[in-house]
C-alpha cells in the first residue's frame, strides 16, 4: 500500500510526470496511471466547472441567527452577538471565529425561502430541489453528480452520507445504485466491508456461487446480469471495494494528528476530514450531517454547542482544499432543511421557519465574500429581500457542476422532469 | 453486589428449559398438522374462480397470439410455491411447508390449496397490510406519525384477515372522523397533519392526490398546478374540486371531525385572486350522492360499484402483489376510457360483482395460467422476448425487497415455519433482525414496483452482514444450516434441504454433483462448516434475491 505524499504515491506524481511516463510507454491505459491522471485533471484550473461536492447537512435546522446571519443588539439576536470576517462587509455569529477568517472564500445566501416547515419534506425538498410529490422520487444533488458525471476509476461508490440521519440523500427516480453509501464515524474501518472467512474460504463459495449462478441463467437472455439484474456487477463492484486501497480514505486515524485535531475531535470533525479524503480520490458527493439543531427549547445553548462542532470542521475543510488546490473543483454547501423563528419561544427556543434561512457556499466557482438576501432585523416581516428558492439554489449547484439544469430526464413513470426548475443565481458564481 | 436474580437463577433455568420443552412438543404438533392444506374455499366457488382464471387466460392467449409471441412453459410447482409465499407473506415457504405441498397428491390443484392456506394465516394479512398502507400512507415516518401509522396498519391488517369488503374499509378510510387511537383508520387522514402545525388541520392536497392515486388510479394530482400539459383531460380545476372535499375536516379533541364552516379556497394559474372552490368530483359526476357529509359523500362515489376506476386500481394493485409488477404501468396511472391489459376489464367485473372481496380476487389471479408460466422465456429476438416479458408471456423477473430478503433468510434459517405460531422468542428476534437488516439493505420506500437492480451496499450486507454470519453459522439450536448438517442421513440429503430450504428447489444434476463431492470428498472441515458455505453461496445468488 502506497502512504500517502510518500514516494511514488499518488499525491507525489505530479501531471506532467504521469504524462511523460505515460507517452514513453505507451501505458496510459493503465488503471493506476489512468487514475491518477483523471485525478489530476480534476484539479480543474480556475473556469472549469467543479466535479465535486461536500454537503455539510446541519439537521434540524440551524438558527441563521446564530450562524450565518446575525442581527446583534436587536430583539431578536436575544443576546447573541457577532463578529467580524475577513470579508469586510461580512459579520458570522460568535463562535464562528475560524470560518470568519475563510469568509472571502465563502458566500452566503440568507434569503433562502421554502414552502416546507415539516423536517422530513423539509430535508427531501432541500435535498432534491424539489418539494415531495406522490408520483416521482426526485433524486439528490449527488445522485445527479454521479449520473450525469460517471468515473468508472473509482473503486468505492462515489455518492456517499456519513453519520446520516434517517433521511440521507436518495437516488431518487435513477434508482437505489445512486442512493448516498451510508458510513459511520470514519475512524475505522466501515461495516459490512471486511470477509467474515479467510481469503481462501471466500474464494471457494465465490467459485461455488458460479455453479448456482449457471443453472439460473439457463434458458434466460445472455445478457440477463447486464441490463436487468447487475447483481454479479455488484458482485464484482462490492468485491473490488473489499479490496481497493481507495478505503483507506474512510479511516481517518491514517491522516495526521495535526490535521485530525485541526478538525476537531468529533465525529462530525473526523467526517469532514474523511469527505476531504474522499474527495481526493474521485468520489463525486459526500454528505457530512451534524445533528441536534432542532432547538425548540433552550436555543442558545444547543446551537453553541453545535456551533462549536462546525467552526473547526467546516473551516480546516476549506484551508485543507485550498492547500489541495481542490477548492475550485470542490463545491461545499453548509445549510440544514430550515432556519429557525426570530422570536424565542417562552423556553428558549426557536420553532421551524422556512422563511429566510441561510446557506453558506464555497468554492467550485462561486464568487466568495459575497451576501445574497437579507433577513428582516425586526422579525416582523417573514419575506427577506431578494428571496433564494430552494429550486434557485439547486439550479445555481448544477450549473457550477457544469450541469445543465434545465436537462430533462424521463422518469420511470414516463415523465419527462428537468434537473432543476430553478433558475440559476449568477451573481454566487465567478463566470 | 449480587444480582437480584442470584438467588432465583435455578428457578428460572428450570423455568426456561421447560418452556422451550414444552415449545418443542407444540412445534412438533404443529408440524405434524401442517401436511393437509384445507381448501378455503367451497365447491362452487373454487369452480367459478377457474372459470373466471380461465377467461382471463383466453383474453392473455388472444393478445399473445395478435402479437405472434409464444408465451413461456410452465415454471415448476415450487417455485409457483415461493411466488405465492413471497407475494402474501413476505417470505419464501419453510421446509416443513414444502414437505407438506408435496405430501398432496398430483390431481389436487396444490396451489390453490395453499394460497387459500396463506390467506387465512395471520402472515399474510400482516404483511399485505404494509403493502396498502404504503400506497394509502407512503412511508413517512416521525415520532407522532410513525405510530399513528402502525395504528393504521393493524387495522388493515384486521380487514384484510376478515376478508372485509375492500369497499367498505376504503369508505371508512376517507369518511371515518374521531380519535386515531380508537378509530385507527381516520390515520388515513390525520398522517397528513403537520404535526408541528395541528390547527392547520389534515392537508386536503395531499389527500386529494392519495385518494385519486390510491384509489382512483389516476394522477390527477399532477395538475395541482396547471392543467394537464400532455392532453386535455385533465384540468387544474378538477384537482382542487377534489381537494375541497377535505377543506372542512379539522382537528379537534375528540379527533377529526368535519366544520361545515370551514372553506377551500385556491388562486388558479393565471389568476389574481384566490377564490371559493366547490367540491366536485373529476368524472362520472352522476354517481355522487347528493346528500350527506362531504367526505361521506366522495368515500360512497369512490367505492360505488359502476366507478370502475376503483375496481380497476384494486385489481392493478393485487395483479402487482402477485407478479411484482402491475398489470398496466404506471401502477397509479390507469386510463380512464382505456385501452386496458387482457384480463384487467375481466378480472373488474368478478371483483364489483363479489363487492369488492380481495381474497377472491388473490385468488383468481393465482389461478391463472399466466402467473403460472416459467420466468425463462422461449428462444427469440432480443425484441420479442422484451415484448413477451411486458406482456406477461413470461413471467416478470423483479428483485425481491428488503423485507422479503429479510423475512427469506430468517425463514431459511428455520426449518419451521416462522409464524404466528412460533416461539415468541424466535418472533422477537426475527422483528428486530429484519428491521435492522431492512435499514441496512435499504428501503424501497413507496417506489415498490419499480424494477431496480441490486446495489452494492446490499451486496456487502448479503457477503459480509451480521445477519448471514449469524444465521449461518455452526448453530445446532438456532440454524437450520447446523441441524441439517447433523441430521440429514447422507450428503446428497443435506444438499437437497439446503436447496431447499433456501431456494425452494431440488440443485439440478449438476450443482448436485458439485456440493455432494464437497461433502463427501473434503474431510478437513467438519459438515456443518461445509452447510454454512452452502447456505452462504444460496443466498447470494441472483436467485436468491429474485423473485422469478
Amino acid at each position: 500500500m502506497l502512504w500517502e505524499g510518500a514516494c511514488g504515491s499518488p499525491d507525489h506524481f505530479s501531471r506532467r510526470t504521469l504524462l511523460k511516463l505515460a507517452g514513453l510507454s505507451g501505458l496510459a491505459w493503465l488503471t493506476p496511471v489512468s487514475r491518477v491522471l483523471a485525478r489530476e485533471e480534476e484539479r480543474a484550473p480556475k473556469g472549469k466547472p467543479a466535479r465535486s461536492v461536500i454537503i455539510l447537512w446541519m439537521a434540524g435546522g440551524p438558527s441563521q441567527l446564530e450562524t450565518f446571519d446575525p442581527h446583534p443588539e436587536t430583539t431578536i439576536a436575544a443576546g447573541t452577538r457577532a463578529i467580524a470576517t475577513a470579508a469586510k462587509e461580512i459579520r458570522l455569529a460568535e463562535g464562528l471565529e475560524l470560518i470568519a477568517e475563510h469568509m472571502t472564500s465563502v458566500a452566503l445566501v440568507r434569503s433562502m425561502v421554502s414552502k416546507e416547515a415539516d423536517h422530513e419534506r423539509a430535508v427531501y425538498t432541500m435535498k432534491t430541489g424539489y418539494r415531495p410529490v406522490p408520483t416521482v422520487v426526485h433524486p439528490a444533488v449527488g445522485a445527479i453528480l454521479c449520473h450525469e458525471l460517471p468515473d468508472e476509476n473509482v473503486d468505492i461508490p462515489r455518492h456517499i452520507s456519513i453519520l446520516p440521519d434517517q433521511w440521507p440523500a436518495r437516488g431518487g427516480y435513477f434508482g437505489a445504485q445512486f442512493d448516498a453509501f451510508q458510513v459511520h464515524d470514519p475512524r475505522g474501518s466501515i461495516e459490512d466491508i471486511t470477509a467474515r472467512v479467510p481469503v481462501e474460504r471466500r474464494e471457494r463459495r465465490l467459485r461455488d456461487l458460479e455453479v448456482v449462478e449457471t443453472t439460473f441463467a439457463k434458458g434466460r437472455p445472455a445478457d440477463l446480469d447486464a441490463t436487468t439484474t447487475l447483481h454479479r456487477h455488484a458482485t464484482e463492484r462490492a468485491l473490488r471495494m473489499m479490496s481497493s486501497e481507495q478505503l483507506v480514505a474512510f479511516d481517518v486515524r491514517q491522516a495526521p494528528a495535526s490535521q485530525r485535531a485541526a478538525y476537531g475531535d468529533t465525529a462530525f470533525g473526523r467526517g469532514c476530514l474523511a469527505a476531504l479524503r474522499l474527495i481526493e480520490r474521485g468520489v463525486r458527493c459526500v454528505e457530512v450531517t451534524l445533528g441536534g439543531w432542532d432547538t425548540h427549547a433552550n436555543n442558545h445553548e444547543l446551537q453553541r454547542r453545535n456551533v462549536r462542532i462546525l467552526d473547526p470542521a467546516f473551516a480546516a475543510l476549506l484551508r485543507d482544499l485550498k492547500e489541495r488546490d481542490l477548492l475550485d473543483s470542490t463545491l461545499v454547501l453548509c445549510g440544514g432543511e430550515f432556519g429557525r423563528t426570530p422570536k424565542l419561544n417562552p423556553v428558549g427556543g426557536r420553532d421551524h421557519w422556512p422563511y429566510g434561512f441561510s446557506v453558506a457556499i464555497a468554492g467550485g466557482g462561486v464568487r466568495g465574500g459575497q451576501v445574497l438576501g437579507a433577513t428582516d432585523p425586526t422579525g416582523e416581516r417573514r419575506e427577506p429581500s431578494q428571496p433564494v428558492g430552494v429550486a434557485d439554489l439547486h439550479a445555481t449547484l448544477h450549473a457550477a457542476l457544469g450541469i445543465n439544469p434545465e436537462k430533462e430526464i424521463v422518469t420511470p413513470v414516463g415523465r419527462p422532469i428537468a434537473l432543476s426548475d430553478g433558475r440559476v443565481l449568477r451573481s454566487l458564481l465567478r463566470s | 453486589m449480587k444480582p437480584w436474580f442470584r438467588p432465583y437463577l435455578g428457578f428460572l433455568v428450570l423455568v426456561a428449559a421447560l418452556g422451550l420443552a414444552v415449545d418443542q412438543v407444540l412445534a412438533r404438533r404443529r408440524v405434524l398438522e401442517v401436511p393437509r392444506f384445507r381448501a378455503f374455499a367451497g365447491n362452487a366457488e373454487a369452480a367459478e374462480i377457474r372459470e373466471v382464471a380461465e377467461r382471463v387466460d383466453n383474453a392473455f392467449d388472444a393478445a399473445w397470439k395478435a402479437a405472434g409471441l409464444e408465451c413461456s412453459p410452465p415454471a415448476p410447482p415450487l417455485t409457483v410455491y415461493r411466488r405465492v409465499s413471497l407475494a402474501l407473506t413476505g417470505t419464501i415457504p419453510s421446509l416443513a411447508e414444502i414437505r407438506a405441498l408435496e405430501s398432496h397428491s398430483a390431481g389436487e390443484d396444490t396451489l390453490s390449496l395453499w394460497v387459500s392456506y396463506l390467506l387465512a394465516d395471520r402472515r399474510s394479512s400482516d404483511y399485505l397490510a404494509e403493502r396498502f398502507a404504503r400506497a394509502m400512507v407512503g412511508v413517512e415516518d416521525g415520532p407522532f406519525i410513525l405510530y399513528r401509522r402502525h395504528r393504521l396498519v393493524s387495522w388493515l391488517s384486521d380487514q384484510i384477515h376478515r376478508n372485509r369488503s375492500y369497499g367498505e374499509w376504503a369508505r371508512d378510510l376517507i369518511a371515518s372522523s374521531g380519535i386515531w387511537t380508537t378509530r385507527p383508520e381516520v390515520n388515513f387522514v390525520t398522517v397528513t397533519v403537520d404535526p408541528n402545525n395541528e390547527q392547520e388541520g389534515p392537508d386536503e392536497v395531499r389527500l386529494a392526490a392519495r385518494v385519486s392515486r390510491a384509489f382512483l388510479g389516476v394522477r390527477i394530482d399532477c395538475v395541482q398546478c396547471h392543467d394537464d400539459k400532455f392532453s386535455d383531460r385533465w384540468k387544474q380545476t378538477h384537482f382542487h374540486e377534489l381537494a375541497s372535499f377535505f377543506a372542512r375536516a379539522e382537528m379537534s379533541i375528540t379527533g377529526v371531525r368535519d366544520n361545515p364552516e370551514k372553506k377551500y379556497e385556491y388562486r388558479y394559474l393565471g389568476r389574481s385572486e384566490k377564490e371559493p372552490v366547490l367540491p366536485q368530483v373529476p368524472f362520472q359526476e352522476n354517481l355522487l350522492p347528493a346528500d350527506g357529509a362531504l367526505r361521506d359523500r366522495l368515500a360512497r362515489w369512490v367505492t360505488h360499484p359502476e366507478n370502475r376506476p376503483f375496481a380497476r386500481t384494486l385489481v392493478n394493485r393485487a395483479w402487482a402483489l402477485l407478479f411484482q409488477r402491475p398489470l398496466h404501468e404506471p401502477l397509479e396511472s390507469i386510463p380512464l376510457d382505456g385501452p386496458f391489459p387482457p384480463g384487467m376489464e375481466i378480472l373488474a367485473d368478478d371483483l364489483i360483482a363479489h363487492d369488492f372481496d380481495l381474497h377472491r380476487l388473490l385468488r383468481v389471479i393465482a389461478s391463472t395460467r399466466v402467473f403460472r408460466l416459467d420466468s425463462t422465456l422461449p428462444a427469440g429476438r432480443r425484441e420479442i422476448q422484451a415484448e413477451a416479458v411486458r406482456t406477461f408471456a413470461a413471467f416478470p423477473l423483479t428483485r425481491l425487497r428488503p423485507e422479503q430478503v429479510a423475512g427469506s433468510l430468517l425463514q431459511s434459517a428455520s426449518l419451521k415455519t416462522v409464524d404466528a405460531n412460533a416461539h415468541v422468542l424466535s418472533r422477537v428476534i426475527r422483528h428486530f433482525q429484519q428491521r435492522d437488516f431492512v435499514r441496512h439493505y435499504g428501503d424501497a420506500g413507496s417506489d415498490e414496483f419499480e424494477v431496480v437492480p441490486g446495489t452494492i451496499p446490499q451486496r456487502l450486507v448479503l457477503m459480509n452482514g451480521s445477519l448471514v454470519k449469524e444465521r449461518t453459522k455452526d448453530d445446532l439450536v438456532m440454524n437450520a444450516a447446523t441441524r441439517i448438517a447433523a441430521l440429514a442421513p447422507a450428503p446428497s440429503a443435506a444438499v437437497e434441504a439446503a436447496y431447499l430450504a433456501v431456494l425452494t428447489r431440488r440443485p439440478s444434476p449438476e450443482e448436485s454433483r458439485h456440493f455432494v463431492d464437497r461433502l463427501e470428498n473434503d474431510a478437513k472441515v467438519s459438515r456443518a462448516h461445509h452447510l454454512e458455505d452452502l447456505y452462504w453461496t444460496l443466498i447470494n445468488s441472483t436467485e436468491f434475491a429474485w423473485n422469478h
